[in-house]
């Protein structure tokens, strides 16, 4: 069989030719700062097997408040490789909202955001707040009790929020309580809602970065910069971190297990040492160190509202730091920097205490 | 083409600005008319929109469960409750703390936390109210005296009858 006219037949209908032409002139600067690029391509890797897992799961997984625990009980201990997915899902999970967070630094402390790549970082930003959504629904599924208090101390955050609150408490647990309903509709959101629009806003995102290019940093910007083709050059040192990481996943799965814990009981106290996952423990530990009134506001009230206005400037940066052509900003290096630290810090409290 | 099939076409169009002079008279007559058409457009686009979006949202509104008002639940036994310590119980569906204090006498408080709705647990070690979530303290009083939390736990009556510990709002 000739191979040619295959390829060609399928050119004539898809216009793949077109597509390769792409790839064979994406090329990505080569400078100090290179180590960077991959941390986007890691994330989309990363969601990939969050994807492929989260798939499996399904097979068995069972949404109900009576037969959740039971069943992720069931995956770990007798479906075959049952554990291995299941702590993969986990661990990749965690892994994802790492690289995602060192692509989103990254990206701000080059200044990659400029002109013309504003909605590149919307839609980066929304993201993460898609999988941020995502590692808290997918927290509660399997129904024990570290995730039913953190559900509970979490949907309770978002009913502090002035006016929309308490209809957004509603909203989110499917009542009052954190209940079965709850677990129910984060299952929803979880393989269904949050799939979705991940998927639109993730090709959004990755088309304009086809568009635009690799951003290159404003001290190296106009200066004659290497350049590697992408296909096949960096795409293959892409593949050798992705290798990397599976490895990395799997002896974490085989290592370090993802516990499953003790069936949630809404009539137990909160169990001793409770803390949530390792990326909201800032906000957790900002929220602990608050007094109680801050003039005649509730401490947690000023805290979340904090937060949600730091969020918020955070998303329309790229429109806050105008001047795209002054080649150092230090203000926002300053502030970039003492965000990481606050981040870093209160994590680490967060942990030893 | 004839100045009549011209002027069909720009019937057609719905536009105008071309038309021979002696057309003049109905000159404003189809943009009004589009006018119209685009009003009852938009309005029926507007009305099944919000036909199809209302029953949405109320969906996703979870109902509002009409609970039987329950004002006195009977929380255990004096004899199953040792001295200098605390049990959850069932107030309703929501979680009440019963204690037993070292002097034998017995109080109850809703168990869950002003903070951000944590259970909480008596620490006989300490005397006090503890919640684990983010490490507030009432004192057996019922009153906020450490960590995060705003206000103090609702309290309720005890009374015991023979050994049942019977818990009432106040």
């Amino acid at each position: 069989m000739k191979v040619e006219p295959v390829t060609l037949w399928l050119d004539d209908r898809l216009g793949i030719g077109s597509i390769a032409q792409l790839a064979r002139k994406k090329e990505i600067p080569i400078h100090r700062h290179s180590i960077w690029y991959y941390f986007g391509g890691m994330t989309l890797f990363l969601f990939g097997v969050q994807v492929v897992t989260g798939i499996l799961l399904l097979l068995y997984y069972r949404p109900s408040a009576e037969t959740a625990f039971e069943s992720v009980q069931f995956i770990v201990t007798e479906v075959q490789f049952g554990w291995l997915i299941r702590s993969v899902h986990s661990w990749s999970a965690n892994l994802l909202i790492a690289t995602l967070f060192i692509h989103m630094f990254s990206v701000y402390f080059m200044r990659a955001y400029r002109r013309p790549r504003e909605v590149t970082w919307l839609s980066g930003v929304f993201l993460l707040l898609l999988a941020v959504g995502f590692g808290f629904s997918g927290y509660l599924l399997p129904w024990n009790k570290l995730a039913f208090f953190a559900t509970k101390v979490g949907t309770e955050i978002a009913g502090v929020i002035p006016l929309i609150g308490k209809p957004m408490l509603r909203f989110l647990r499917g009542g009052e309580d954190v209940t079965g309903a709850t677990l129910t509709r984060f299952f929803g959101f979880h393989v269904a809602v949050l799939p979705a629009i991940s998927t639109v806003i993730l090709a959004v995102h990755l088309i304009l970065v086809q568009l635009h290019g690799m951003s290159v940093p404003p001290g190296l910007e106009g200066k004659n910069l290497r350049k590697m083709k992408f296909f096949p050059g960096f795409l293959m040192r892409d593949l050798i971190g992705w290798i990397l990481a599976i490895g990395v996943l799997a002896a974490l799965a085989a290592l370090f297990p993802w516990e499953l814990g003790e069936k949630a009981d809404a009539f137990a106290p909160a169990p001793a040492g409770i803390k949530p996952e390792w990326y909201f423990l800032f906000m957790f530990e900002t929220l602990k160190l608050l007094p109680p009134k801050i003039l005649s506001f509730d401490g947690e009230v000023l805290g979340i509202l904090g937060f949600a206005a730091g969020g918020l400037v955070w998303f329309i940066l790229p429109f806050l730091d105008k001047h795209q052509r002054t080649r150092r900003r230090p203000v926002f290096t300053v502030i970039g920097v003492i965000v990481v630290l606050f981040i870093v810090t209160l994590t680490i409290v967060g942990f030893v205490s | 083409m004839n100045s009549e099939s011209r002027h069909e076409e720009h019937m057609h169009d719905g536009d105008c600005a071309n038309c021979p002079n002696r057309m003049s008279a109905s000159d404003s007559e189809p943009p009004t008319r589009r006018r119209f058409l685009n009003y009852l457009l938009g309005t029926g686009f507007v009305g099944t929109a919000f036909a199809v979006l209302y029953p949405i949202l109320k969906f996703i509104t979870p109902p509002h469960l009409i609970e039987a008002a329950q004002n006195s639940v009977t929380a255990g036994k004096v004899s199953d409750l040792a001295l200098n310590s605390g049990k959850i119980f069932k107030f309703g569906n929501k979680p009440g703390l019963l204690i037993r204090t070292a002097s034998g006498d017995f109080k109850a408080f809703s168990a869950i936390c002003t903070h951000l709705d944590c259970i909480v647990q008596y620490q006989p070690e300490n005397k006090q109210i503890w919640c684990a979530c983010h490490n507030g303290q009432y004192n057996m009083s019922g009153a906020n005296v450490g960590g995060p939390p705003p206000r103090p736990l609702e309290e309720f009556v005890v009374n015991t009858r023979g050994d049942d510990i019977v818990v009432s709002k106040a």
